[in-house]
C-alpha cells in the first residue's frame, strides 16, 4: 500500500516543484518505488525539472477521462530506477480534476507504488485542495519570509479541516520544509531563523534547504538537485529524505560556513 | 552589563527579523482564531454594521462578531461598542 504525501505551501514559487522532484528522486534512490504527480493543471512544470518534458504524451487528465491508460501516461525516469512521473495537463479547464477521478488514479497507483508524491499548485483554491485531499502526510514548503509563513499556516488550517483524514476525524502528518534559507542573512538578523519559523508554525521540522545556485543549475539541466551530491542543497534534500523515512539525522547548513583557505584546499568540512 | 551597554541596547532599533516575527505571531494567532468559522461571518458582520450605522455613527472595529462552538450548540456573540450619547 502506497503512502500519499502532498508537497504544498499556499504561496507560489517557494520551491514545491523543486522539492517534489528532489524528494521523489531521493525515495527512489533508497529503493522505494515512487511516482510523482504534477497537480498544477495548466502550468505543467515538473516535467521540465525532472528532465522528461519531451517524453510527455499523455497526462493526468487524459487518464482521468479514460483517454489513456495509466501505463501509457506514466513516464519512467531515465536516471533513477523505480521512479515514475505523471505529468499535469496543459488544459485551461480548471475543473478537469474531479474527486472521483483523482481517487481512482491514486487507488490504482497505490497497488504498485510505495510512495505517491503530489506536487501541489500554489494557492488555497480547488487545485491545491485536490492535491492535498487524499494525503496522509504533508510537506509544507516555506520560505523564511512573512507572506510565505502566513500562507503555510493557512494551508495547515486546510489540511486540518478539508483533507480526507480530517473528515474522518484523523490528522495528516505534517512536516515543515524550510527552503531558500540564507544563514548569513539570518546571522545579521535580516531573515527569520529556523527557530522563529518553527515557533510560529509549531510543526516538526523535516529539513532546511539553503538558498543555493545548484538549484538553478539543476533546473537548467533538468536533473533534480538531489543528484548533485556535492551541493549543499542536494545534501540537505538527501537528509530530509532520511528523516522522512524515520531516520534521526542532524540538521546541517544552518550556520554560515566560514571556510579557511587550508580547509578549502584540503576539502575539510 | 554596564549602564552604557544597557542604554545602547535599548536604543538599538529592533532587528528586521524580529519585527517580522512579531507581526507574524499576531496575524497568525488572529487567523487561527477565526479558522473554521462559516464563510458568511465577515459579510454578516458588515451588514450588521450597516444596520447599526443607520442609527449611530460607529467604526468598523467597534463591532466584533465571534462564533463559539460549545458541546451541542453554537453561540454567536455580538459585541458593539456605542459611542457616548451626546
Ligand atoms: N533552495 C533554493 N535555492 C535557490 N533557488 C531556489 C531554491 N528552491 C527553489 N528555488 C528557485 O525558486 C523558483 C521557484 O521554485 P519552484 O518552481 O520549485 O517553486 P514552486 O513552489 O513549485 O512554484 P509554483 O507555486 O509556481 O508551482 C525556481 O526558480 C527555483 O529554481
Ligand atoms: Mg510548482
Amino acid at each position: 500500500m502506497a503512502k500519499i504525501i502532498v508537497v504544498t505551501s499556499g504561496k507560489g514559487g517557494v520551491g514545491k516543484t523543486t522539492s517534489s522532484a528532489a524528494i521523489s528522486t531521493g525515495l527512489a534512490l533508497r529503493g522505494h518505488k515512487t511516482v510523482v504527480i504534477d497537480f498544477d493543471v495548466g502550468l505543467r512544470n515538473l516535467d521540465l525539472i525532472m528532465g522528461c518534458e519531451r517524453r510527455v504524451v499523455y497526462d493526468f487528465v487524459n487518464v482521468i477521462n479514460k483517454e489513456a491508460s495509466l501505463k501509457q501516461a506514466l513516464i519512467k525516469d531515465k536516471r533513477t530506477e523505480g521512479l515514475f512521473i505523471l505529468p499535469a495537463s496543459q488544459t485551461r479547464d480548471k475543473d478537469a480534476l474531479t474527486h472521483e477521478g483523482v481517487e481512482a488514479v491514486l487507488d490504482e497507483l497505490a497497488k504498485d507504488f510505495d510512495y505517491i508524491i503530489c506536487d501541489s499548485p500554489a494557492g488555497i483554491e480547488q487545485g491545491a485542495q485536490m492535491a492535498l485531499y487524499f494525503a496522509e502526510e504533508a510537506i509544507v514548503v516555506t520560505n523564511p519570509e512573512v507572506s510565505s509563513v502566513r500562507d503555510s499556516d493557512r494551508i495547515l488550517g486546510i489540511l486540518q479541516s478539508k483533507s480526507r483524514l480530517a473528515e474522518q476525524g484523523k490528522s495528516v502528518k505534517e512536516h515543515l520544509l524550510l527552503t531558500r534559507y540564507n544563514p548569513a542573512r539570518v546571522a545579521s538578523a535580516e531573515m527569520l531563523s529556523v527557530a522563529d519559523v518553527e515557533e510560529i508554525l509549531a510543526i516538526p521540522l523535516l529539513g532546511v534547504i539553503p538558498e543555493s545556485e545548484a538549484v538553478l543549475k539543476a533546473s537548467n539541466q533538468g536533473a533534480p538537485v538531489i543528484l548533485d551530491e556535492d551541493s549543499e542543497a542536494g545534501q540537505a534534500y538527501s537528509d530530509a529524505v532520511s528523516r522522512l523515512l524515520g531516520e534521526d539525522v542532524e540538521h546541517r547548513f544552518l550556520e554560515q560556513q566560514k571556510k579557511g583557505f587550508l580547509q578549502r584546499l584540503l576539502g575539510g568540512k | 552589563m554596564g549602564i552604557l551597554d544597557y542604554l545602547l541596547k535599548k536604543n538599538k532599533p529592533s532587528s528586521s527579523a524580529s519585527v517580522a516575527k512579531e507581526r507574524l505571531q499576531i496575524i497568525v494567532a488572529h487567523e487561527r482564531s477565526t479558522r473554521g468559522q462559516p464563510d458568511y461571518l465577515p459579510l454578516m458582520q458588515q451588514e450588521i454594521l450597516e444596520v447599526i450605522r443607520k442609527y449611530v455613527d460607529i467604526d468598523q472595529d467597534q463591532v466584533s462578531v465571534q462564533l463559539d462552538n460549545e458541546d451541542d450548540c453554537s453561540v454567536l456573540e455580538l459585541n458593539i461598542t456605542l459611542p457616548d450619547a451626546k
